[in-house]
């Protein structure tokens, strides 16, 4: 389990995140929708350490317990260990352009678990083959659609088997055509067991496959729950006004 | 036959003919065994001092000590941007016997050329590896890698490509500037031609020759920068 407890966040004069709580359970996909502007992407960055917040608490369940407590800066190595708790799927995919599909899969598990090259090339043809790219594995990003690119950013972060897989709006910069393939294998990720949080704008995702459906406006969470409940029957004004706005589009 | 030839083109006699033949080979070998290593040499000292004083001022500021050293960093790029070459290389080899260093001509003109373009170098180093993108820098961190494995394995790599022909310059001026070794006493390229030229009291021909061997020499280069290029561009769309 993951406990997330008082995040917050400034950036110079704006004060992005108030006190953000989150628990997170093993297996459980967690979608985090709200407009624009009101924090999501921060908190997501905070989980690992993109953002280093002023205050908060991150704690880390499991073989490998880890808690992070912000209130005091924390040093190199315990940001080091946060964010190898972790995998994140960027908007832009953020692909290492000089490296192949297959080496872009590979540097995490030769650099930072210390695998033979044997074992990396072995692990990102798996991974390849799972997200149908078997035969890109020797392309360079800039041989790839927008949707093979972020197939192979997804299978990048899963190569290191984290604790926890962040999406950072993981769809936004794609072709429409191209979003459901995106989709349909973070679905996948999701029906095997992968614990996900998910920035996102796609409802129709977060009906499917979210346990767990939460909702920012100005730094904090407004409101979070099932997405039957929380589709069906939102509590909070702001919920029902920002649900209308996207169903509206 | 090449006597004949040279001795019929305009200004030229049977003499020039034969100062430029007498000329030509010395030329080509201080070139090859004085000039070429000499530019080689400050070439990969002057970038040994470029990347770490682009290091220095791309990594975020970290305690005293770093303050300290980017305000040196700057102002050894103010001096040796602002003075000419020929005065740091004269001050290295005539000035620092007077305080007791004595330096041999040639490491003289190694010291002096590294320094020069070591400071300018490290500008365009600077600049390349903050033209890489921020995400790149967070790709790596993302996958667990610290600082120093995101810059070496990620950033540098890219940061290469793009500072391959600002370099490639750097290398081509650094070619011709060895030149100004000749003041040290430096018996490279253009002082074996000022040699000869001296002795015959012919000038016209023999520099005109030099510029040619220099160019010759330059082809070279910019064949070897294409190859670079074009290789590191793999990766790149078109």
């Amino acid at each position: 389990m993951i406990e997330i407890r008082d995040i917050h966040k400034t950036f110079g004069a704006h004060t992005i995140l108030r006190g953000v709580d989150l628990d997170v359970e093993k297996g459980q996909v967690v979608v985090i929708l709200g407009p624009s502007g009101s924090g999501k992407t921060t908190l997501l960055r905070c989980l690992n350490a993109l953002e280093v917040p002023e205050q908060g608490i991150i704690r880390f369940d499991g073989a490998a317990p880890l808690t992070v407590d912000f209130s005091r800066k924390p040093d190199k190595k315990t940001i080091l260990a946060l964010r190898r708790k972790s995998g994140m799927v960027f908007q832009q995919y953020n692909l290492f352009p000089h490296k192949t599909a297959a080496e872009n899969i590979m540097e995490g598990l030769l650099v930072v678990q210390g695998k033979t090259p044997q074992q990396a090339k072995e692990t990102a043809m798996r991974l390849l083959d799972k997200v149908g790219l078997a035969d890109k594995a020797e392309l360079y990003p800039h041989q790839l659609s927008g949707g093979q690119q972020q197939r192979v950013g997804i299978v990048r972060a899963l190569a290191l088997e984290p604790d926890l897989m962040l999406f950072d709006e993981p769809t936004s910069a794609l072709d429409p055509e191209l979003v459901q393939d995106i989709l349909n294998t973070m679905k996948a990720l999701a029906s095997e067991g992968w614990t996900m949080i998910v920035v996102t704008h796609e409802i129709k995702f977060a009906m499917e496959a979210a346990d767990k459906v939460v909702v920012m406006d100005g730094g904090v969470i407004v409101e979070q729950g099932s997405p039957e409940q929380l589709f069906r029957d939102p509590q909070h004004e702001r919920t029902r006004s920002f649900l209308q706005q996207i169903r509206s589009v | 036959m090449l006597n004949d030839l040279l001795a019929s083109l305009p200004f030229m006699s049977e003499a020039r003919a034969d100062l430029v033949i007498s000329a030509f080979w010395p030329m080509v070998k201080a070139g090859f065994l004085v000039s070429v290593p000499l530019a080689i040499a400050s070439f990969i000292c002057g970038m040994v001092i470029a990347v770490l004083v682009a290091l220095l001022r791309v990594t975020p500021v970290n305690g005293w000590w770093h303050r300290i050293a980017l305000q040196l960093a700057k102002i050894y790029i103010s001096v040796i941007r602002g003075t000419p070459m020929l005065v740091q290389i004269s001050i290295v080899f005539y000035g620092l016997p007077a305080i007791g260093i004595f330096i041999d001509p040639i490491p003289a003109a190694i010291i002096g050329f590294s320094l020069n373009i070591g400071a300018y170098a490290s500008e365009t180093i600077r600049a390349a590896i903050l033209s890489v993108p921020k995400g790149q820098w967070e790709a790596g961190y993302s996958v667990g890698m610290t600082y120093l494995q995101t810059f070496r394995r990620i950033i540098a790599p890219q940061a290469f490509r793009v500072s391959v022909p600002p370099l490639s310059n750097t290398f081509i001026s650094l070619f011709k500037d060895t030149s100004l070794a000749s003041v040290v006493t430096v018996t490279e390229l253009f002082r074996v031609a000022q040699q000869v030229a001296n002795s015959a009291y012919d000038f016209l021909p023999v520099y005109i020759l030099a510029g040619l061997v220099y160019w010759c020499f330059c082809w070279v280069l910019f064949f070897l920068q294409a190859r670079i290029e074009t290789r590191l561009d793999r990766y790149v769309a078109r």
